[in-house]
């Protein structure tokens, strides 16, 4: 299954340094990732840490409405736990365009193949949370739907195929590194 | 051979490569990896989802377990994640799991009606992964460390190259004992001078991260060097190397010396580990993405307020800060140096806000439980000053953890700790605050009731 490489969708919007505790509060960590009925909790749970009163999950629902993050640098600093890049997966989410982000997590969404994380390679514009947005892996541009600002995104290279493999297991097989 | 870092140097051995260089990925093959209660049953499934139920892990005796984070809870999902890495270490013939109890039929179940003082612990149970790889010989210079947990990049002060990695890239090493890393580019750290009195490694670490940024080595590896290095001792370069990520760092990364082989020596034997090791030789010489010098002798103590590590200020500072916590403990804090020099400053003195004790291991539990400062033991001047010690040696509210964790921050607080991270929410409540410092600076801190130097 080939991953689509245009995603549209509302955004949500976050600052700077958003860490994997805010990404994942550390109380949810009890949850493992591999058992289904877990993984699909850990969804709801998904940005739970973030103060103030927005949520990028609605209390009660199952899933995030928002299909993309819009972030500022250092996204996902903090811990190693793949917990984070699962919830927010988990909860419906495919892309996270970040200024810059930290080395593990970076990993982590690609191993996984959970959550595309791309780079803008310019200024973003001005976006609030809730505004469409479109992601065209292929132009490596985003659309912000409101006005049609374009984007500039930085090429994914050697992790594009490793993710529209689904993760590291599939990309090593198709590429004989694994038996 | 080309001039390569530390970094480099292990890398390109463990790689079979005659040279490497800064963004080149290679196929590295690992010594050995460590997972815990917390990440370790997503790995086990990743492994089986992908090996199949009936494969076996590359090397049995290459694979390290060590439940330290939910253990003293009774978060019942906390605990059945003890019994899985239980149940696969059988299945696996795994030697090296440090298990909470010694029935190796049984189940962990914490007993909070026993209170959470006293040990609930087995003989085999070792603690904070971190403190627990080195005391029991796993951290050996020239070696590839990998674990499920970003403070694995503390084993770098033993000269080995050593990161976190998530359940995925686990799982892949599980199986096959080896992974594609990227080439870091490198920092070099040249340290000079000796710390002055009240100065502690966890001011050198608080120091760069202020000045490169808590971004400002994502990507990178830390290399420390300089004449300075001689005079840190081996807990000195752990509580620096385990800092690096919070730089964003991909490993931090020590000369070897003659401390270091004795420790080493010292441990392996003691544990029956291998024993065998071959260093990496620092060549100052080998071309860096930067160079800083750093005199140790003009270092002060800090600490880095809410909400992140690299929001440095000089104690002394922001006297006029109040605090309604104190914290020492966790891989950065829990050492047994860490509670012998927060035990100088609270010797005859009282606390003044509740201040919780967590040793990193239960071997700090026993040495402090036997060293004695004068007339009485390290734990007796720490209880004694109003400092609630628990046996039960683990993460604890370092990371927040399930409700129940020791000294875990329930409601909005300000907590002045000596672990290693401040993000917001970080030791529990949404809305609770941190501040990182040493653990002299801590203590000053707990019997002043506000922040304060421990010169002071």
């Amino acid at each position: 299954m080939k991953r689509t490489h245009r995603i549209k969708g509302p955004a949500f919007v976050v600052g700077d340094n958003i860490d994997t505790d805010q990404i994942i509060p550390a109380k949810y960590l009890n949850l493992v990732p591999t058992i289904p009925k877990e993984y699909e909790e850990l969804g709801r749970y998904a940005l739970a840490g973030l103060p103030g009163e927005e949520c990028f999950v609605p209390e009660g629902a199952d899933k995030t409405p928002y299909s993309v993050i819009v972030a500022g640098k250092n996204f996902g600093c903090g811990s190693s736990r793949e917990h984070a890049p699962i919830a927010l997966g988990a909860a419906g989410c495919s892309v996270v365009v970040a200024r810059s982000f930290a080395r593990i997590f970076y990993r982590n969404c690609i191993a996984t193949g959970e959550i595309i994380p791309v780079e803008p390679s310019g200024e973003l514009p001005r976006i609030q949370t809730g505004d469409e947005v479109t992601i065209d892996l292929d132009e490596n541009k985003m659309i912000y739907e409101k006005d049609g600002t374009i984007v500039s995104l930085m090429p994914l290279g050697e992790a594009l195929p490793v993710l529209d493999a689904g993760g590291i297991f599939n990309y090593a097989r198709q590429h004989g590194f694994l038996g | 051979m080309p001039k390569m870092t530390l970094t480099e140097k292990i890398l390109c051995r463990k790689s079979g490569r005659a040279e490497v260089r800064p963004g080149e990925n290679v196929w590295v093959n690992v010594d050995v990896l460590m997972t815990h209660d917390v990440c370790g049953p997503g790995t086990i499934g990743v492994f089986r989802r992908e090996f199949g139920k009936e494969a076996r892990v590359w090397d049995p005796n290459r694979v390290v377990l060590i439940p330290d984070h939910y253990i003293f809870t009774t978060d019942s999902l906390a605990n059945r994640n003890v019994d899985i890495l239980r149940e696969f270490a059988k299945e696996q013939g795994i030697r090296y799991f440090y298990d909470v109890i010694d029935d190796s039929e049984g189940r962990w179940r914490y007993k909070a009606e026993k209170g959470p003082f006293k040990r609930q612990y087995g003989s085999r149970y070792a603690g904070v992964c971190h403190s627990a790889l080195p005391e029991h010989g796993h951290t050996r210079p020239g070696e590839v460390l990998l674990g499920t947990d970003s403070h694995t990049c503390t084993a770098g002060a033993f000269n080995e190259f050593a990161t976190g990695i998530g359940n995925t890239d686990a799982g892949f090493v599980l199986g096959t004992g080896r992974i594609l890393l990227r080439i870091p580019p490198t920092l070099r750290f040249l340290l000079d001078g000796e710390l002055p009195s009240g100065v502690m490694a966890k001011d050198v670490i608080l120091h760069i991260i202020g000045m490169i940024g808590f971004d400002g080595a994502t990507y990178k590896a830390m290399e420390y060097g300089g004449e300075g290095v001689g005079g840190l001792t081996m807990d000195d370069r752990m509580t620096i190397a385990n800092m690096a990520i919070e730089a964003g760092g991909k490993n931090g990364i020590f000369p070897c010396d003659e401390a270091t082989v004795a420790f080493v020596r010292e441990r392996t034997e003691a544990e029956g580990t291998v024993s065998e090791f071959e260093p990496v030789e620092q060549d100052l010489g080998a071309p860096v993405e930067a160079e800083y010098r750093i005199d140790l002798s003009e270092l002060e103590p800090l600490v880095a307020l809410h909400p992140n590590p690299g929001n440095r200020r000089k104690a002394r500072e922001v006297t006029d800060i109040k605090i309604d916590r104190a914290y020492i403990g966790s891989c950065t804090g829990g050492k047994t140096s860490d509670f012998l020099a927060f035990a100088r400053i609270v010797k005859g003195k009282e606390v003044k806000v509740p201040t919780f004790g967590v040793p990193a291991t239960p071997r700090v539990v026993e040495e402090l439980q036997r060293a004695q400062l004068g007339e009485k033991t390290v734990w007796e001047i720490l209880e004694e000053s109003g400092v609630r010690m628990t046996e039960n040696a683990s993460c604890a509210a370092c990371l927040g953890g399930p409700e129940d964790s020791f000294g875990r921050l329930n409601s909005p607080m300000t907590c002045i700790s000596a672990t290693n991270r401040n993000f917001p929410g970080r030791m529990g409540h949404r809305d609770s605050r941190v501040i990182l410092a040493s653990p002299a600076t801590v203590a000053a801190s707990a019997l002043a009731g506000h922040i304060a130097d421990p010169r002071d």
